[in-house]
C-alpha cells in the first residue's frame, strides 16, 4: 500500500524527473548549458508558445484541439502591425483591438464547433487556413516594419535579468493555474471534459463552456502573437507557421490527456521546459533544425504513447 | 427421444461475482416448432440466449445440439452447428446494400473481386425464398427496420441456421411490420426450422407458439403447451412470487392539497399524451416495460430533452424547461439509470461531483469559496451517509450503493424538490438497495420533497410507491391506487398494447 503511493508519486511527477534528467545531460554535453544567461535565453525561446500553451490547456482538457493558434498568432502580429504602422493607430488602442480580434476569432471556433457541431478538428483548421490567407493580403506578403521603441519592451524588455515575455508566460501559467483550480470554470472544464453528458445533466451549459473555452483559447494565442511581434520588430505573414504543433506539443507533453478530463497547468509548464530544453541543447550541440524536428517527434509520440497506453491497460 | 430434439440446455448455471444470473434452467426445443421464452425484465432470458451463442459461457451445465453435447458454446461453433440469434440491434452495415449484407464476411468472389452481380442473384433467391420484396441492391440505411431485419433473417438462412433464436423482434417493428415477420416466421417453421421466440408482448406469443417456456429471476419455472394454457396463469407464472425483500416502512406524508408536478397530454421523445399528478411528499412509481417510454419521460420533464406538444405544470406555474440547468434551478432532479455515464463523473471528486449544480452558485466573482464546497461536501457526506475515507476520493474509487448517495447527496446540495430517480438501485447490492430506499423514505417524509420513481423491479415498484402508473409503448395504460396493487394487474398494463 505505502509503495504504490510512493509510486504513484513518482508517477504524478515523472514529467518533472524527465526535466531534471534533459538538464544533467545537456549540462553533461555542454557546460554552458546550466549557466543562467542561456536559461533566461531558452525561456524567452519559449515564451510565445508557452502563454499560448495556457489557452490550448483549456481546449484540450475538453477533449477539443484548436489548430488555429499559429493563424492566429500570425493575424495578430500582422494586424496589430498594420494597425500602428500603416494608420498609426496608438499602440494600447492597437493592442486592445488585437486582442478582441483574436478572442472573435476563438468564439468564432466555438459557434462552429458547439452551435453548429462540426469537429474542432476541422473547424480550428477552417479557421487556420482562412486567416492566414487574411494575414497574408493584409500585408500584401510584405513584412511591416517600425514601431516605436515602448513597443519593443513586451518582447525584448528586461526586468532586472528577467526578459519581459517570460514574466508574461509566467503571468499567464499563473492565471490559467488560478482559472483551473480555483473558479469554477475550472472544475466545468474537467466535468465536460471527462463525461460530457453527465456534466450537462448536472446543470452545466456545456454549449458555452466550448465558447468560453475557445474564446480563451483565441486570446492566449493573440497575446502570444504580440509578444513575437515585439520581440522580432517585423509583422510577418507567416510569423506563427505550425505554432499550434509546437503549443499543442507542450501542452501534451506536459500530461494534459488528449481524450480530455485530466491534467494540470503545471505540467504543461514543464512540457514547455522540455521543448525549451531541448531545442536550446541541441543548438548547443550543433545539431541542424531537421534533426531537431526529428527529435521533437519522437518526443510526442513517447509522451502520448504513454498516456494512452497505461489507459489501454487500465481498461482491460 | 432425444432425437425429436435440436437444441437442448441442460441444468444452465452462470454466476457473476456476488450474483447468480440462472439458476438451473433447462429448455428443450424440437425440431419445427416455435418455442416461446417469457420471463420479467431481467429474468434471466437474455444471459441464456447468450450462452447458446457463445458469447456468455456458462458456469455448470450442458448444451446439446442435435445431439452434440457442449460445455459451452463459442460463436464459431454456434454457427456451424446452425444456431443464428437475431438480436434488438441490427449487426449491418448501414453503407452496404441489402446484398452485401446478406453475405457479410464470406462475399461471392471472382479472384480477388468481390462478384456484386452473382451477390445480387443470390439475394434475390435468398429473399424470394422467404418471400420479402427486397430490391437486393437497396442500401441497408433506405431500408426500414422491418425490412432490415427480414435481411438479417434472410442472412440467417442462407448461412444454413435450423435453430433461429428471436429476441423481442417485434419490440422495433409497426404493427404492419410484425404482420409481416409473423408470416416470415410461420414459413420457417413450415421449411423445418426451429425457432425460440423470445416477446414480453402475450398476444403474440398466443399467435405464434406451440409451447411456452416460462423463467423467473434466473430459474426455470415450466413449460406449457400455449393452446392449454391462460393468460392469467401466464402473467400469474411470470411474476408469482412473494415479496421477499423488505422495504422500510414510511408514515404517510402526503399532503393532497398540494401537487408538485403536473403534466397534461406530454408529447415527445416517443411518448404520447401522458397525463400526470405528483403531490407533495408522495412517491409516484412508474411502471413497464424497458422500452416503454418512462426514461424518455423523464428526460422531457428535466429538459434534457425538449417537448414535442402538451403542457407541465411545477407547483402550479406552467413550465417547459429548455435544458437540464432550467430545470435544476426549478427545483427538479434527475438521478440516472446509467450512473456511470450519465450520474457520477468518475474522474472527478466526490466533494466536486456533488458541489457540481452550485458551483456558480457558491462562487464570488467567479472564485469558488472552498470553505463552503468542503462544508456542503461534507454535510451531504453525513446526510447520506457516504461512506469514504476521504471526500478528494475519486467517485469512480466507490461501490455502486455509495456512487448513488454522492449523486443524491448532489440533488440535495441544490436543493432539489422534486427528485426523479431512474432506477434507483439498478447494479447496487442488497445492503446498499435498503439504504436507499431509507434515504428516498427520508427524502419525502422529514425533508417534504416528492419523487417521480421509475422502475423495472416489481418489487422495489410496488414496495416503495405510494401509487403507480404503468406506460406502454410511450402511453400511459393503467394507474393502481396502493390497495390496487399486485404483480399481475401492472403486468397486464405493461404488456397491454397501445390502441392504434
Amino acid at each position: 500500500m505505502k509503495e504504490n503511493k510512493v509510486i504513484n508519486f513518482i508517477k504524478g511527477q515523472a514529467i518533472w524527473v524527465v526535466v531534471i534528467v534533459l538538464v544533467l545531460a545537456f549540462t553533461i554535453a555542454n557546460p554552458r548549458f546550466i549557466y543562467p544567461a542561456n536559461l533566461l535565453i531558452m525561456l524567452r525561446q519559449v515564451a510565445v508558445w508557452g502563454i499560448a500553451s495556457v489557452g490550448m490547456t483549456f481546449v484540450i482538457l475538453l477533449g477539443d484541439i484548436d489548430l488555429s493558434t499559429g493563424s492566429i498568432i500570425t493575424f495578430v502580429n500582422v494586424m496589430c502591425s498594420y494597425l500602428m504602422v500603416n494608420m498609426g493607430v496608438p499602440m494600447g488602442l492597437a493592442i486592445i483591438i488585437a486582442l478582441a480580434a483574436s478572442t472573435a476569432i476563438g468564439l468564432l471556433n466555438g459557434f462552429m464547433v458547439s452551435t453548429i457541431g462540426i469537429p474542432a478538428l476541422i473547424a480550428t483548421f477552417a479557421t487556420q487556413t482562412a486567416f492566414s490567407g487574411i494575414a497574408l493580403i493584409l500585408c500584401n506578403g510584405q513584412p511591416i516594419n517600425g514601431f516605436t521603441e515602448t513597443f519593443k519592451v513586451f518582447g525584448q524588455g528586461k526586468i532586472g535579468p528577467v526578459p519581459v515575455p517570460v514574466i508574461i508566460m509566467a503571468l499567464c501559467f499563473a492565471l490559467g493555474a488560478f482559472i483551473l483550480d480555483k473558479t469554477y470554470f475550472g472544475r466545468y472544464f474537467y466535468a465536460v471534459g471527462g463525461n460530457i453528458e453527465a456534466a450537462r445533466l448536472s446543470g452545466i451549459r456545456t454549449g458555452r463552456v466550448k465558447y468560453l473555452v475557445f474564446a480563451l483559447s483565441g486570446f492566449f494565442a493573440g497575446l502570444a502573437g504580440l509578444v513575437l511581434l515585439s520581440r522580432t520588430n517585423s509583422g510577418m505573414g507567416n510569423a506563427g507557421l505550425g505554432y499550434e504543433f509546437k503549443v499543442i506539443t507542450c501542452v501534451v507533453l506536459g500530461g494534459v490527456s488528449v481524450s480530455g478530463g485530466y491534467g494540470r497547468i503545471s505540467g504543461v509548464v514543464a512540457g514547455t521546459f522540455i521543448i525549451g530544453a531541448l531545442q536550446n541543447g541541441m543548438v548547443l550541440m550543433n545539431l541542424n533544425t531537421w534533426i531537431q524536428d526529428i527529435v521533437l517527434g519522437i518526443v510526442l509520440v513517447l509522451a502520448v504513447g504513454f498516456d494512452c497506453y497505461q489507459k489501454k491497460k487500465r481498461a482491460n | 427421444m432425444s432425437e425429436e430434439y435440436v437444441l437442448q440446455l441442460q441444468h444452465i448455471r452462470k454466476e457473476y461475482p456476488g450474483v447468480v444470473a440462472l439458476k438451473d434452467v433447462t429448455l428443450e426445443l424440437k425440431a419445427g416448432e416455435i418455442l416461446a421464452l417469457i420471463g420479467e425484465n431481467g429474468a434471466g432470458k437474455s444471459t441464456l440466449i447468450k450462452c447458446c451463442s457463445g458469447a456468455v459461457i456458462p458456469t455448470s451445465g450442458k448444451i446439446i445440439v442435435n445431439g452434440k453435447e457442449f460445455d459451452s458454446m463459442t460463436p464459431q461453433l454456434a454457427s456451424e452447428n446452425g444456431i443464428a440469434i437475431i438480436y434488438q440491434e441490427f449487426n449491418n452495415v448501414k453503407e452496404l446494400s441489402a446484398a452485401e449484407n446478406l453475405f457479410l464476411g464470406h462475399p461471392i468472389r471472382k479472384g480477388i473481386l468481390i462478384d456484386k452481380k452473382a451477390m445480387e442473384e443470390e439475394a434475390a433467391k435468398a429473399f424470394e425464398q422467404l418471400h420479402i420484396k427486397i430490391d437486393p441492391k437497396t442500401l441497408m440505411k433506405d431500408l426500414t427496420v422491418g425490412y432490415q431485419q427480414m435481411v438479417e433473417i434472410a442472412k440467417a438462412i442462407q448461412q444454413n441456421a435450423r435453430i433461429l433464436i428471436m429476441d423481442e423482434p417485434s419490440a422495433p417493428l409497426t404493427s404492419a411490420e410484425v404482420e409481416s415477420m409473423f408470416a416470415v416466421v410461420e414459413l420457417l417453421r413450415k421449411q423445418g426450422v426451429s425457432i425460440i421466440y423470445i416477446s414480453h408482448r402475450l398476444e403474440e406469443i398466443y399467435r405464434l407458439s406451440d409451447r411456452i417456456v416460462v423463467i423467473r429471476d434466473g430459474e426455470y419455472v415450466t413449460t406449457l403447451i400455449t393452446k392449454d394454457s391462460q393468460v392469467e396463469e401466464l402473467i400469474q407464472l411470470m411474476v408469482g412470487r412473494e415479496l421477499t425483500e423488505t422495504y422500510p416502512p414510511r408514515g404517510n406524508c402526503i399532503d393532497k392539497n398540494e401537487v408538485i408536478l403536473e403534466l397534461k397530454g406530454l408529447t415527445g421523445n416517443g411518448d404520447k399524451n401522458i397525463n400526470l399528478k405528483l403531490h407533495k411528499g408522495e412517491i409516484l412509481g412508474l411502471g413497464g416495460l424497458v422500452g416503454a417510454g418512462r426514461t424518455e419521460l423523464a428526460e422531457m420533464i428535466f429538459g434534457a430533452v425538449p417537448k414535442k406538444s402538451g403542457q407541465m405544470f411545477y407547483k402550479g406555474k406552467e413550465i417547459n424547461p429548455q435544458s437540464p440547468r432550467e430545470a435544476i434551478d426549478l427545483g427538479i432532479a434527475l438521478v440516472p439509470e446509467d450512473r456511470k455515464r450519465h450520474g457520477a463523473m468518475l474522474g472527478i471528486s466526490i466533494k466536486n461531483n456533488i458541489n457540481m449544480p452550485i458551483y456558480e452558485r457558491d462562487s464570488h466573482f467567479s472564485v469558488i469559496d472552498e470553505k463552503l464546497e468542503m462544508s456542503t461536501a461534507e454535510k451531504y457526506q453525513k446526510n447520506m451517509v457516504i461512506k469514504t475515507p476521504s471526500l478528494h476520493q475519486l467517485i469512480r474509487n466507490l461501490s455502486g450503493g455509495n456512487q448513488q448517495k454522492v449523486i443524491l447527496g448532489r440533488w440535495m446540495a441544490a436543493q432539489s424538490e422534486l427528485i426523479i430517480f431512474d432506477e434507483p438501485t439498478r447494479g447496487i447490492d442488497i445492503g446498499a438497495k435498503y439504504e436507499i430506499y431509507k434515504l428516498m423514505n427520508d427524502l419525502v417524509e422529514k425533508e417534504g420533497k416528492s419523487i417521480l420513481m421509475i422502475s423495472s423491479e416489481m418489487e422495489e415498484l410496488m414496495g416503495m410507491s405510494d401509487r403507480i402508473l404503468v406506460l406502454a409503448e410511450g402511453e400511459m395504460t393503467g394507474e393502481l391506487s396502493k390497495e390496487e396493487f399486485s404483480q399481475e394487474t401492472i403486468m397486464t398494463y405493461a404488456s397491454a398494447a397501445a390502441k392504434e
